[in-house]
């Protein structure tokens, strides 16, 4: 049936046929949103419009890019110099590699903040963490391409994780290089996975929303709508709230991209890459300083399992833990707003990621060793033990009886009967 | 038994188990057979043919002077030749093994005692040891000293401190004669 929303004739005949305008009238316009979102809700819609910034970047770097060793430092360059707007096309990419985190990082302490991975959300939640996974994937073969010093030895440190493995470790990470270093297939594969990882997230990403559609956005207050007097359609509301974030963010993502291009950047990476020589300092890009630090937190073998096998479990438990958050946490209430005490953990918790980011930047001697110890502890004791603990212990704030009444005092018309 | 007209499956339960067994066996055979379909595409990651064929790597050490270290290319690995001085060989051997993190005497790690062989790349994540120049910081064992995470290996390339969890590999290598080695 057609709906009856339409009027022109060929949106109905279209419409009958392939509903795409009953899809976007669904999901963008008359989309029920609760109406007291605040704009730490805006960062999904910004995740997905980077996104989409780095595929189509991404696309026209690589009609001028060559992922060869003895040509892609050059070709990098060349899309620096020669090619047209060429420059413009990195920056954006570079640097949109960094917003892409930004947007995300707050995305996801949005979430642990309101509690949005409770149910009915743990799938959207866990969809979410896989992305995250998916766009450190993308972005640590992504830095390889330029082939500079830190692509190359970064490149080289993380493949050599590993071999951390018992017994198959060493046979993974020449399967990994294709060769006996990394090499040119090594460069190959991983143009190869950079190209094709981006269009995994978009498809999870897609998975994500769906989950989002059916049960709809989570707020501030944490609890569930009850009624249309809770929300507010998607259109013009939300899209107008969402484009005002939006301008706000190009205008930071630009001021970089045009007056601080290599601001995030390391200086090594424009060193062509050398395997011969191991540059003084190795350090990941920024993004990835937590879980650096992570990785170098344990210098101690424990029984038989190596430091090195130990610091390669934790890094990737520290992303892993977050999979089975919805049922670490034991408490009913969503927001942080009504948890007194988990709030004040959250911070904790949040200046400690911090904190991890500081001690991964800086090299693993004297005071930084057992900083990085006590940090990486509390990043796990946070979820393993504080989380599940306070869920039981703490005495939650009375939550409010509905949105529409916590927002407008005394409820609005068309809600509560008194 | 009956007139209906059953299906002869309803009637005996063995057909039904025959059944089972049928889709089951297909079901597996179907699995096994897409598992191997994949071995393809992960083994054409693996080394092809024309690497693994500049495998071996051969080095003239006649102008290698005593005390001198040169670094060359096997596999795309750096490896450190080292020729010792007594000196060097004398630490190297008066090391207590037990005590090691990694226990190996210098007669296990080197064929010859003024030539040791190893690959140049740290055991912890594969950075490369610093030692080959002579201005080189060199560590307190006089061997190489990794400045990513500070690993410190003697002049046999043992790990003596550090993260580092194992020696420096000893590539497979033979003499040709006192001066020509063939690494791999
Ligand atoms: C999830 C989205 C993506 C992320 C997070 C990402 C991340 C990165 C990063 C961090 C770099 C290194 C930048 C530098 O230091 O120069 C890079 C380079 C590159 N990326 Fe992407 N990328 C994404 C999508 C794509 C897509 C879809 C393509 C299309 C093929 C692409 C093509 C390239 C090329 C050709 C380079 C090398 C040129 C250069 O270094 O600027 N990227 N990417
Ligand atoms: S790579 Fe040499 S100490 Fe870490």
């Amino acid at each position: 049936m057609a709906n009856p929303k339409w009027i022109d004739a060929t949106v109905k005949w279209i419409d009958y046929r392939l509903p795409v305008f009953t899809f976007v009238d669904h999901h963008l316009v008359d989309y029920p949103t609760p109406r007291n979102l605040n704009y730490w809700w805006n960062f999904g819609s910004l995740a997905g419009i980077v996104l989409v910034i780095m595929i189509a970047t991404g696309i026209f770097l690589a009609m001028s890019y060559t992922p060869h060793v003895d040509h892609a430092f050059a070709s990098v360059e060349r899309i620096m110099r020669d090619v047209n707007y060429g420059w413009l096309m990195r920056y954006l990419h570079m640097n949109g590699a960094t917003m892409f985190f930004i947007v995300v990082y707050i995305h996801i302490f949005r979430g642990l903040y309101y509690g949005s991975y409770k149910a009915p959300r743990e799938l959207l939640w866990i969809i979410g963490v896989l992305i995250l996974f998916a766009m450190m994937a993308t972005a640590f073969v992504g830095y390889v391409l330029p082939w500079g010093q830190m692509s190359f030895w970064g490149a080289t440190v993380i493949t050599n994780l590993f071999s951390a493995i018992p017994l198959v470790g060493p046979k993974i990470v020449t399967w990994l290089w294709g060769g006996f270093a990394v090499d040119n297939p090594t460069l190959n594969r991983f143009f190869a996975l950079h190209y094709l990882l981006p269009f995994i997230i978009f498809g999870l990403v897609f998975v994500h929303l769906w989950a989002l559609h059916s049960h709809k956005s989570s707020n501030p207050l944490g609890i569930d709508v009850k009624g249309e007097q809770d929300t507010i359609p998607f259109h013009p509301y939300y899209t107008a709230k969402d484009s005002l974030g939006l301008g706000v963010f190009l205008i930071v993502y630009l001021a970089f991209v045009f007056f601080a291009p290599d601001f995030f950047g390391e200086p090594d990476n424009y060193i062509e890459a050398n395997p011969l020589q191991t540059p003084p300092h190795i350090v990941p890009e920024w993004y990835f300083l937590p879980f650096y630090a992570i990785l170098r937190a344990i210098t101690f073998d424990i029984w038989f399992i190596s430091a090195k096998l130990i610091g390669v479990v934790m890094m990737f438990g520290s992303i892993a833990v977050l999979l089975v958050l919805p049922w670490l946490d034991t408490s009913k209430v969503r927001s942080a707003r009504f948890r007194p005490l988990y709030k004040q953990f959250f911070w904790l918790f949040f200046v400690d990621c911090l904190a991890l980011g500081y001690i991964g930047a800086n090299p693993p001697e004297g005071l930084f060793v057992i900083a990085g110890q006590v940090a990486t502890f509390w990043y796990f004791f946070h979820f393993l033990v504080i989380v599940p603990v306070l869920g039981k212990l703490e005495r939650p704030r009375p939550l409010p009886e509905s949105i529409s009444a916590a927002v407008t005092r005394r409820g609005v018309k068309t809600g509560r009967a008194s | 038994m009956t007139d209906k007209a059953t299906p002869a499956s309803l009637d005996h339960p063995e057909d039904g188990s025959r059944r089972d067994f049928l889709l089951i066996t297909t079901a597996t055979v179907g699995a096994v057979g897409a598992a191997l379909a994949a071995w393809p595409f992960i083994d054409s990651m693996n080394p092809a043919a024309d690497v693994l064929a500049l495998a071996s790597t051969d080095v003239d050490l006649s102008p290698v002077q005593e005390g001198q270290r040169i670094t060359v290319v096997w596999r795309g690995k750096p490896v450190f030749i080292s020729h010792r001085t007594a000196k060097e060989i004398e630490e190297a051997r008066a090391v207590k093994v037990e005590t090691l993190p990694d226990p190996q005497t210098d007669e296990e790690r080197a064929q010859n005692p003024e030539w040791l062989i190893a690959v140049g790349i740290c055991t912890h994540l594969g950075c490369i040891p610093l030692g080959q120049k002579s201005g080189d910081l060199r560590g307190e064992f006089g061997g190489w000293f990794c400045p990513c995470h500070g690993s410190v290996y003697d002049t046999a390339g043992r790990i003596r401190k550090g993260p580092a969890p194992t020696n420096l590999e000893v590539p497979p290598y033979t003499f040709g004669d006192d001066n020509t080695i063939r690494i791999g």
